[in-house]
């Protein structure tokens, strides 16, 4: 009994009980850690064979894409564009969308109109991206197919994809990314100081004009985090426009049928062998140097706002 | 009498952009409604109990998602029990430990870093390392281990905040008694954060039904029942949303439309259950 009740006694395992669990959760935070240079680690280890055995000027820089072929060609340079024009098109419809449903939620909607309004932003973020596709396929691309008929009714050169075009896949990227820039914007605007907008308006600015006057400048930072996070969703989206834009390589112009980084990956890494697979591989290691430096780019602007703050 | 402040000035720059605030919030709305209406309407004819109970079959030409529904119950259960005692742990140890430095600050961006790779990046990392380097091949321990990667950031943070919210007097209060730090964690600290750690897992459970990108390379799209309840584990298995990717793919879209209300029904009672304990948390502080 005095053994169990006394404080002295049991110090000695007390403290190597103390020591344990510290270095338990120490092992749990490294996780993220290991993983991410693993995941690096592996990603350029299984990335660089393909540029050394084809040559990076005829990946990269070539827009030849033929791996079948008895003389293959690997050049991903189409590809390459259509990740950024796709995600570019996406921002461009997406974040004025965005910004202004942010701009209502926050400055404008009643509480009773917000209620309806919010959780239906958060039911679109949580919508498996499969469903996206399916949508796009039976809702946009009947739709994109009647507009390809009518511009190139009388263009003969024109290959028609059946709505399965690069315009479609826009449209898809810019719904996806819209709980993302609405969320992030959101919670920029609120935090912006109530002093700021208070004094707007008592000297005389309108409610329009102390919302893009004042509140939206303040609350730039955040605004810009959360076009940089759309961007990174929209190029690391895979299976919801994999069936929707065509999928076959080509220059991303609007009517055509185009295939991105992550839908490259996706339509051929079930078959692909050899060279094929390690240039599949190759595309995986360009997309990750992207989303790598939008991490950065993301991690310098959220920093700079903490500096401006403090 | 135009010098009165009394004199509002109507300003149509200000209608305008009134107009396509309101106008941006109702294409938000409405592409929801849109979507699950859609799904609701297209989807709910082919929702029969035969499709939940039963396995495909191509002798009975019938199609059943009992097969998947098993898969994601496994890979939910396995990749919860891998990433919750390493997302909580971390967020206690970058909560309660560590003291900031170096260490600290790489660990907190690669958790960052870790939330913004997409998808098919972790597929590819899953395929490579645990399937083929440390040879688990297609299984359904591979997409769990490759989700358990994904899901990391989400238990971390979230348990992050949860923690974050625990009242500072509770430590003081607890080491003034003569708690060890440990002891304080196990008995005081963690069961308060316990509602922000459950909403994490939830918001898991969620990504993990949503996935595909990172699972069709990695647990593959078989459909049939367990024999072997443990075995199973070893064995491929494709998830509903694998599975409507699949009939996607074959133009069923019958099918591909009652999967989808499954899986929208199954995304709003998650949904529901976040908020519920959201509101809980709530009253409790006010």
């Amino acid at each position: 009994m005095n053994k169990v009740l006394s404080i002295m006694i049991n110090s000695k395992t007390k403290s190597r009980v103390e020591k344990t669990a510290e270095w338990i959760f120490k092992i749990c935070a490294l996780f993220a850690l290991i993983a991410v240079v693993m995941m690096t680690g592996y990603m350029i280890y299984s990335g660089t064979p393909a540029l050394l055995k084809v040559g990076i000027k005829e990946i990269l820089f070539s827009n030849v894409w033929n791996p079948s072929a008895a003389n293959p060609q690997y050049g991903i340079l189409n590809i390459i564009f259509t990740s950024i024009v796709g995600s570019a098109g996406a921002i461009l419809i997406g974040v004025p969308i965005g910004v202004l449903t942010a701009v209502y939620l926050s400055e404008v909607a009643s509480s009773q109109m917000a209620k309806i309004v919010k959780p239906a932003v958060e039911l679109l973020a949580g919508i498996p991206s499969v469903v996206y596709g399916l949508i796009g396929i039976l809702l946009i691309n009947p739709v994109m197919y009647k507009l390809e008929l009518f511009f190139f009714k009388n263009d003969p050169t024109h290959q028609f994809t059946g709505g399965c075009n690069l315009l479609s896949a826009i449209i898809i990227l810019a719904i996806m990314i819209l709980p993302t820039v609405i969320n992030i914007s959101e919670s920029a605007i609120r935090s912006v100081p109530k002093h700021l907008k208070s004094g707007s308006l008592a000297l005389g600015g309108s409610q329009i004009q102390t919302i893009f006057k004042v509140i939206l400048p303040a609350a730039k930072t955040g605004i810009l985090s959360a076009i940089v996070l759309g961007v990174g969703r929209a190029i690391g989206e895979a299976m919801a426009i994999v069936l929707v834009s065509g999928n076959s390589v080509n220059l991303p112009l609007p009517f055509n049928s185009v295939r991105f980084l992550t839908t490259a990956i996706v339509s051929e890494m079930s078959y692909a062998t050899g060279t094929h697979r390690q240039v599949l591989f190759t595309i995986g290691l360009v997309l990750f140097i992207f989303i790598m430096i939008i991490n950065i780019i993301l991690t310098k602007i959220i920093k700079s706002g903490d500096d401006q703050h403090a | 009498m135009h010098n009165s402040i009394y004199d509002k000035r109507v300003r149509i720059s200000d209608n305008v952009i009134r107009v396509l605030i309101y106008l941006s919030a109702f294409v938000s709305v409405a592409i929801l409604v849109g979507i699950i209406g859609l799904v609701v309407i297209k989807g709910a004819p082919h929702l029969s109990w035969q499709l939940i109970s039963t396995v495909s079959s191509s002798a009975k030409n019938t199609f059943g998602i009992l097969g998947n529904i098993v898969n994601t119950l496994y890979i939910i259960v396995i990749t919860l029990l891998i990433v919750t005692p390493l997302g909580v742990g971390g967020a206690v140890y970058l909560n309660e430990y560590a003291k900031g430095g170096k260490l600290v600050r790489a660990i907190e961006f690669t958790i960052e870093t870790l939330s913004g790779i997409p998808s098919i990046i972790f597929g590819l990392f899953g395929m490579v390392f645990f399937g083929t380097v440390l040879k688990l091949g297609f299984s359904i321990l591979t997409g769990a281990l490759t989700l358990a990667l994904m899901v990391l950031p989400i238990i971390t943070s979230s348990t992050q905040v949860a923690l974050k919210s625990v009242p500072e007097s509770y430590r003081a209060g607890a080491t003034g008694m003569g708690a060890t730090k440990w002891y304080m964690i196990r008995t005081i600290i963690l069961p308060s954060a316990m509602p922000g750690i459950i909403t994490g897992i939830i918001l898991g459970i969620g990504r993990i039904i949503g996935e595909s990108a990172a699972l069709l390379f990695t647990a593959g799209s078989s459909y049939y029942l367990v024999n072997d309840f443990f075995g199973h584990i070893f064995k491929p298995g494709g998830t509903l949303t694998i599975q409507l990717y699949l009939s996607m793919t074959k133009a069923r879209y019958d099918q591909a439309f009652a999967v989808a209300l499954v899986l929208i029904i199954l995304v709003f009672v998650l949904n529901r259950i976040t908020h519920i304990i959201a509101n809980r948390m709530n009253k409790e502080k006010g």
